[in-house]
């Protein structure tokens, strides 16, 4: 039997251009830390040390803090019209910068290279176009005449889509007149600093957009601070409740954008093949760090046979390995950390009595790494149809009715996302008002536009990010 | 009606026969046409799409360009052929690079049935197989039995493979069991004196057929009858093959034999013109079926200007420059 085997196609590193070291950027310009800390960011894939970045104190985020709270007053008080230039601007010039951008995200992150470059820098700079859009007819957004920004938002990003989660808090932002303080996550500070530049290359003013790095200490100085006056978060639900609890009982306002445990639908009538991919995109996707990953499956137990071997016969086709090559699907775990994580549930799901299957494949030797692995016999009890994995790892649950469908789906403390595969219209529809999800695809999955508001249910935040609404978070409504 | 001799053995054969019940008459082969899962146009597409974006270079593809090579179907099909005509797409079909004897040759030679002679002439001793479009190709719109003497002449000239039209407006007008039984007469018609018989290819004209649903009904209604290969389009249409339309074939193939045991060949034709639109073909056989179908034996293009450019590439690889059109053969 003939053996198509695919030559490695690495993209170039050359396009990109790693300092050796990165400083806070504070009103306009880049400087140490008050305290000279630093910390390493790794590259997932390889574990080798990309650069050195500051670790921002109690000093630091108040300094933050203070240039974006001066610059507020002309930001502000800017026409909308002219807001939209400057967002405009970023937004080409992501679009110009998208090659190296993505590279810098694939080492920084270690997702694979076609994902930084046909999903996440596109949609980056959608964003920026759509909010830019937005910036001179606020007034027609539905939240009165003559509606007012807030003044200093503080937004802590995750790891898994460091810059789109960057674009997601910033545009809206900016368009809506306010000033940021963004804390990238620790592991990938570097798409948030060379964003900085893009800031500087567009003519921003100081001050208006400040990037702080550092670890969880930071972010916490940030959702602290008296100076600021709403908070956008994307993380944990463990962080989210914690900023909650920081945040209560002041004016301060926030959004949240937490976890989920998404259910799959996939009734007996689905478009099969289509109904795999999808399962395919909503798990393995960004080596399933994704907070509305499609991370439960759900079918109906007529085609559960048929549904398995297809899906098995998939994922035997995932290529896993380094990011840089264009043809990898699956890239590296982010970190040592998140791949412990994984690793234990994964092991507590097959201590549980679910069966674990993976594809035979191959793994790095160095780098964090996790094959795309599927449970079946799982139950609700189970752990891993409970908790949230954030990582490939799938859990294949059945059910025989609708009813049971919506039940089993809705029976978890998370409500972000969920996915419906049929050919029957009128079922779409009528699961789609059942189910307690921010976002429901139907025969589709893990599609994102600018111009659709995304936000959870429950344990998985509250606010509304994207679209129209994701104004709201930023206007004085 | 002459007993079908099928290439795929008696177990298959049985397997198949074992199916019949859906085939009783219109109304079930209906019920099961469409109970055979949809196709959602969007994320099809998306996947085609995803499967085109591999990065094939360098070893792989000069592996994916002499397969590719080695998997067309040369063709000539316009009212002006001549003898002459058709007897220098023999040679070129023999020997592909007059300046590089690595070339493989290519699949088949593509012919109208009154060419088959001529064509079988000129290829004789190189293992090329002649295949024939009959059956009132392309339109199809003749009476049955000419549709059928039309394969039986191609047939008897030495035609090894038969690329057969379905009839579109039974098909879109529902009448799939029409369909079902002209194709099982023309299989019928394929065989020849010696009780071997011609390959069957059934055509879809998948442009015609407009929606992705109708083309994977009309792949398993075609297998069902005993096709051996299931083929896109003729060419002679606006749209023929697709990236999209023939992964709907690749999976109604595959599943097809996890389903009775019967592998079916499939052959996208028309419009596929450079090496790397043949590339993400491969990718898609690859992807979608595997190395059991990544051979002549099962997959063809059906194509005239492609062999140059996938010979320029090979040429490319070979020197490291670019040569140009007159460095290959014009036909």
């Amino acid at each position: 039997m003939p053996v198509f085997e695919y030559a490695p196609a690495p993209e170039s590193r050359t396009v990109v251009d790693i300092a050796p070291s990165y400083g806070l950027f504070i009103d306009g310009e880049f400087g140490e830390a008050g305290d000279g800390k630093v910390f390493k960011t790794l590259s997932p894939s390889s574990e080798e040390a990309l650069s050195e970045v500051a670790q921002a104190g109690a000093e630091d985020v108040d300094r933050a803090v203070k240039a974006a709270r001066k610059a507020f007053t002309a930001w502000s008080a800017l026409p909308g019209s002219e807001r939209a230039k400057y967002l405009f601007r970023i937004a080409r010039i992501i679009q110009e910068r998208s090659r190296e951008l993505a590279v810098l995200e694939s080492l920084d992150n270690g997702k694979p290279i076609r994902e930084s470059r046909d999903a996440d820098l596109p949609l980056v700079a959608a964003h920026f176009f759509y909010y830019a859009g937005w910036a001179d007819k606020l007034a027609y957004a539905g939240y009165g005449t003559d509606p007012k920004p807030l003044g200093v938002a503080g937004q802590i990003i995750p790891w898994n889509f460091p810059l789109l989660m960057l674009a997601w808090k910033i545009a809206p932002a900016l368009a809506t007149g306010n000033t940021v303080v963004l804390k990238p996550a620790e592991t990938t500070p570097l798409s948030a600093l060379f964003f900085a530049d893009i800031c500087r290359q567009a003519g921003l003013p100081k001050g208006v957009v400040n990037i702080i790095t550092g670890d969880g200490s930071t972010g916490a100085e940030l959702v602290a601070h008296p100076g600021i006056d709403k908070v956008a978060f994307t993380g944990s639900t463990e962080v989210g409740k914690a900023i909650a609890r920081t945040v209560a009982g002041t004016k301060k306002k926030v959004t949240l954008e937490l976890g989920g445990k998404a259910a799959n639908i996939v009734f007996d009538d689905a478009p099969i093949d289509q109904a795999v991919e999808g399962i395919i995109g909503g798990i393995f996707f960004n080596q399933g760090h994704v907070c509305c990953a499609g991370s439960r499956l759900l079918v109906q137990e007529s085609v559960q046979d048929e549904l398995l071997d297809a899906l098995k016969r998939r994922m035997g086709t995932l290529r896993v390995g380094d990011p840089m090559d264009k043809n990898t699907d699956i890239g590296a775990i982010n970190s040592a950390e998140q791949l412990a994580r994984i690793r234990a549930l994964a092991d507590a799901g097959e201590a549980e009595g679910a069966e674990r299957w993976a594809p035979e494949c191959e793994l790095p030797s160095s780098g964090y790494w996790f094959a795309p692995t599927l449970f079946t016999g799982v139950t609700q009890a189970h752990r891993i149809a409970r908790e949230e994995i954030f990582g490939p790892v799938l859990s294949v649950l059945t059910f025989r009715t609708p009813e049971e469908a919506v039940a089993k789906a809705n029976n978890t403390p998370y409500g972000l996302s969920a996915g419906i595969w049929t050919e029957k219209g009128s079922r779409i529809l009528w699961m789609a008002n059942k189910l307690r999800a921010g976002v429901v695809w139907s025969n589709t999955f893990n599609k994102f536009d600018p111009a659709s508001p995304f936000g959870g249910y429950k344990e998985s935040g509250y606010g509304r990010e994207g679209g129209r609404h994701g104004l709201e978070a930023y206007l004085d409504v | 009606m002459p007993t079908t001799v099928p290439a795929y053995g008696k177990e298959a054969a049985e397997r198949l026969a074992s199916m019949a019940d859906v085939t009783a008459d219109d109304r079930a082969l209906r019920r099961f046409l469409h109970g055979l899962p949809g196709v959602d146009a969007v994320g099809l597409q998306a996947r085609a799409a995803t499967l085109g974006t591999r990065s094939i270079k360098t070893t792989a593809k000069a592996y994916a360009i002499d397969l590719a090579i080695s998997m067309i179907d040369l063709t000539t099909l316009e009212g002006a052929d001549t003898p002459g005509k058709v007897r220098s797409l023999c040679a070129k079909g023999i020997n592909p690079d007059p300046t590089d004897r690595t070339a493989p040759q290519v699949a088949a030679i593509c012919v109208y049935g009154d060419m088959v002679a001529t064509a079988k002439e000129a290829l004789k001793g190189s293992g090329i197989h002649v295949a024939a479009v009959a059956t009132a190709f392309p339109s199809g719109r003749a009476a049955l039995p000419v549709k059928l003497a039309d394969t039986r002449d191609a047939v008897a000239a030495g035609a090894d493979e038969i690329d057969m039209v379905i009839d579109r407006g039974a098909f879109l007008s529902g009448r799939y069991l029409d369909v079902f039984e002209e194709i099982r007469q023309v299989k019928d018609a394929c065989v020849r004196e010696d009780g071997t018989a011609a390959h069957l290819k059934v055509i879809f004209e998948t442009g015609e057929l407009q929606t992705y649903d109708n083309v994977r009904h009309a792949s398993w209604l075609a297998m069902l009858a005993g096709a051996d290969f299931i083929k896109t389009s003729t060419g002679k249409v606006a749209v023929n093959a697709t990236p999209p339309v023939t992964l709907v074939l690749l999976e109604a193939v595959r599943d097809f034999r996890a389903a009775v045991g019967v592998q079916v060949g499939v052959k996208p034709a028309g419009g596929i013109r450079t090496s790397k639109d043949a590339i993400k073909y491969l990718v898609m056989v690859n992807e979608t079926l595997g190395g059991e179908w990544l051979s002549p034996d099962w997959f063809r293009f059906g194509a005239s200007s492609l062999l140059n450019d996938l010979l320029m590439q090979r040429q490319k690889l070979s020197t490291g420059r670019y040569s140009g059109p007159d460095y290959v053969t014009v036909d």
